[in-house]
């Protein structure tokens, strides 16, 4: 239950909210707004000419096989970041809960990618992977692996969902820690006197308990995968090799900053809020059901 | 949730951030504002060049600000140029020139700014295979060249002695060989390769084989222009790519210089990239090393025919006042001077944009020494222009490439033949050529 705070003036809550209300219009609602008129707007990149041409961006966009490749590329690739991230990072999270020791210093370290900007986590892949300088891609091709990200889509793919995954597995690590710790011990070692095994004990007591954390996690690195990768690719591949590693925030992009066609590219960014809203409604009417508080 | 809208909005913010970081005291002096992208030793060039006009005179004052790589800075220039407050001289690297010419009212032609302010300007005194890139058919002069590069191929010569090659190659059955006898004499993962995958195999091949890459003299005599490089000779090139490619004797290094590395490490002992690529050769490469014309198929006619630049020039931006204009007209001109040509020529690499300044350094002896330097120039001058090598001008060039490289990513990967991949982006390119042709202002 929520506490109820009772002000003896009407204005004074308005006001205390007053400051982050006006950071979210700055902030949220006007940019978005401006996507919104722009997006039914044909201009030149200077804003010489400016036509209005209501839905024709969007229909340009609906037509295009292209974008549709995107979507379901986008999709792709954020399922497959999620599930390995929070997969690993659940593992890491059991391991590290134990009373070890120098537990401290492990969980340190664990937590040490989350504070990497993902350009730089772009970078340092591709130092690892880069066909011609990188250490691992040596090993590979020691390995008879004909590594070449550069016109192999599928291993592109491949490198940018290994980095967006490995800097995403910190913060899923910190949350399922706390999540973790929050299960009162005495659950499990009730279980654990009736004879239960760490592996059964795993899934039918702590796994239930982690669901509210595991399905807050699932929402944000949904969005991570959608938004947050943006600096990944855009270091490693550039959305190449033919269009491979292309998502739809990348496209935003070129189209865009790049290809200066302002108006597709604010369609485009309504369309991505469009999706992301629904993702986040759908996800927290449907899936919160079946959570446990 | 973060949402990222790049629209006017971002611009405008970066608008009123750089208003108020650039908010000077009111001067007698008249500021000239020079936003450019040039890193590390050019950047001290573009610094001592400002620093130099002011202390020359007292009534105008060039203030030169870094806006980051090539892109970022032409995106800071329109974003500002939105808000009301864009700069005076913008660098714009060559793929942008379409964009910024079609750009009516926001940008000052260079022909039109030296006839108003009445400032000496001989249009004939530049290199035409230079100006002719940045001019009108007519030969209006729309903006200023200011750092030309040309392709080239470099050459580790040691690798070269290794496989027991005793001459460079000249034309491309050459190159083939060569780099299948370096591949077996060591130089497995890459015999011969290239950075700047469009520019060296669609938009400097044609040129230099004096085929078009678009009608309309590629795009520099109109928008109107359509995509011609699905012909002959570049699907032949491009054929040539694929068979090489399978076992390494060619191997790709991507869209951008990003692969360049890879012939100072010593991996590609035949590599085609930016003349400009020099000044790193000279500080990271341990073997010895030169450079050459480009390539050339002995059995096209005509060819070699010069080669196409690359690199970027300034463009004056509109609405400014006359005051402004006189400044920025005496600053051209200033930079148009022949000792300041080859010092500059001398510091950076970049080529000499005037006939005098090319001239001096050659009696100079400065070729005798660094005979690299002159090639891009040699192969720029090499015959006059045609339609297909003066230059080209297409809009939204940054995309199209990035929509042609995905084509050739795709025919070397062996999903496509050199022919359906040509042909699809042409199509392609077409369409987002229209696109632009309906924005752009005319």
């Amino acid at each position: 239950m929520l506490k109820q705070a009772v002000f003896q003036s009407k204005l004074l809550p308005y006001l205390l909210v007053l400051p982050q209300l006006a950071v979210v219009l700055v902030f949220f609602y006007w940019p978005a707004g401006q996507a919104v008129i722009q997006s039914f707007l044909m201009q030149d990149a200077f804003g010489l000419s400016t036509v209005f041409v209501w839905f024709d961006n969007y229909r340009e966009l609906l037509a295009d096989p292209d974008y549709f490749a995107a979507i379901l590329r986008t999709f792709a690739f954020s399922f497959a970041i999620a599930l390995s991230s929070l997969s690993l990072a659940l593992l890491l999270a059991v391991m590290a809960d134990r009373p070890l020791r120098g537990s401290t210093f492990y969980r340190t370290l664990l937590i040490w990618p989350y504070a990497v900007a993902p350009p730089v986590v772009g970078v340092l892949w591709i130092f690892m992977l880069n066909p011609s300088l990188g250490v691992i891609a040596h090993g590979l091709r020691a390995l008879g692996i004909d590594w070449n990200p550069l016109l192999d889509g599928h291993q592109a793919a491949l490198l940018i969902i290994l980095a967006a995954a490995w800097k995403q597995i910190s913060y899923n690590f910190l949350f399922f820690l706390a999540g973790l710790q929050a299960i009162p011990a005495s659950v499990i070692e009730a279980a654990a006197i009736d004879g239960a095994r760490p592996m059964r004990r795993f899934w039918t007591i702590i796994f239930p308990l982690l669901s509210p954390t595991i399905f807050f996690l699932i929402v944000v690195n949904v969005v991570y995968a959608f938004f947050e990768t943006f600096g990944i690719i855009d270091t490693m591949t550039r959305g190449g090799p033919a269009k491979a590693t292309e998502t739809l925030v990348y496209k935003v992009y070129s189209d865009g900053l790049l290809g200066g066609n302002l108006g597709s590219s604010a369609a485009q960014s309504v369309i991505l809020m469009g999706i992301v809203i629904a993702l986040t409604a759908f996800q927290f009417r449907f899936v919160e059901r079946k959570v446990n508080y | 949730m973060a949402f990222r809208s790049f629209g006017p909005t971002a611009a405008a913010a970066t608008a009123i951030a750089v208003t108020l970081a650039m908010a000077a005291p009111a001067q007698a002096v008249t500021e000239i504002q020079w936003w450019h992208a040039m890193t590390g030793g050019n950047n001290e060039v573009v610094v001592k060049l400002a620093n130099d006009f002011n202390a020359s005179q007292s009534d105008y004052k060039v203030v030169p600000a870094y806006k980051g790589s090539y892109p970022d800075t032409m995106n800071a220039g329109i974003a500002a140029f939105r808000a009301g407050n864009a700069p005076h001289i913008m660098q714009v690297f060559e793929v942008g020139t379409a964009t910024m010419m079609s750009a009516t009212g926001a940008v000052k032609p260079v022909y039109k700014l030296m006839q108003e302010t009445g400032e000496t300007f001989d249009p004939n005194a530049y290199l035409p295979a230079i100006t002719g890139y940045y001019s009108t058919s007519k030969g209006e002069m729309l903006s200023f060249p200011f750092n030309s590069s040309s392709m080239v191929m470099w050459v580790n010569l040691d690798a070269l002695k290794k496989a027991g090659i005793t001459e460079i190659p000249k034309t491309w059955p050459q190159v083939f060989d060569d780099a299948k006898k370096l591949k077996a004499a060591g130089y497995a993962t890459c015999g011969f390769s290239t950075a700047w995958v469009t520019w060296a195999n669609l938009e400097q091949l044609s040129a230099w084989h004096n085929v078009p890459l678009a009608s309309k003299a590629n795009g520099l005599d109109g928008f109107d222009t359509k995509l011609e490089f699905n012909g002959p000779v570049q699907i032949k090139h491009l054929e040539k790519l694929i068979e090489l490619q399978k076992d390494k004797t060619y191997d790709y290094s991507g869209r951008t210089n990003a692969g360049e590395g890879r012939f100072t490490s010593g991996e590609c002992p035949l590599f085609l990239t930016s003349s400009g690529f020099f000044g790193n050769v000279k500080s990271q490469a341990k073997f010895n090393w030169t450079n050459a014309p480009m390539p050339y198929y002995p059995d096209v006619q005509g060819a070699p025919q010069n080669s196409i630049i690359g690199g970027a020039s300034l463009w004056v931006m509109g609405g400014k006042t006359p005051e402004e204009y006189k400044g920025v007209a005496k600053f051209l001109a200033f930079l148009s001077d022949t000792d300041r040509q080859v010092a500059i020529h001398k510091a950076s690499g970049y080529l000499p944009i005037t006939k005098a300044a090319y001239e001096k350094a050659k009696a100079d002896g400065f070729y005798n020494e660094q005979p690299y330097l002159e090639t891009p120039i040699k192969e720029l001058t090499n015959k006059p222009p045609t339609e297909n090598s003066r230059g080209l001008r297409l809009g939204n060039m940054v995309q199209l490439r990035d929509l042609w490289a995905e084509e050739i990513e795709q025919a070397l990967a062996g999903k496509k033949t050199a022919k359906e991949a040509l042909d699809a982006a042409v199509t392609r390119g077409n369409t987002m050529l229209r696109q632009f042709e309906k924005t752009a202002v005319r």
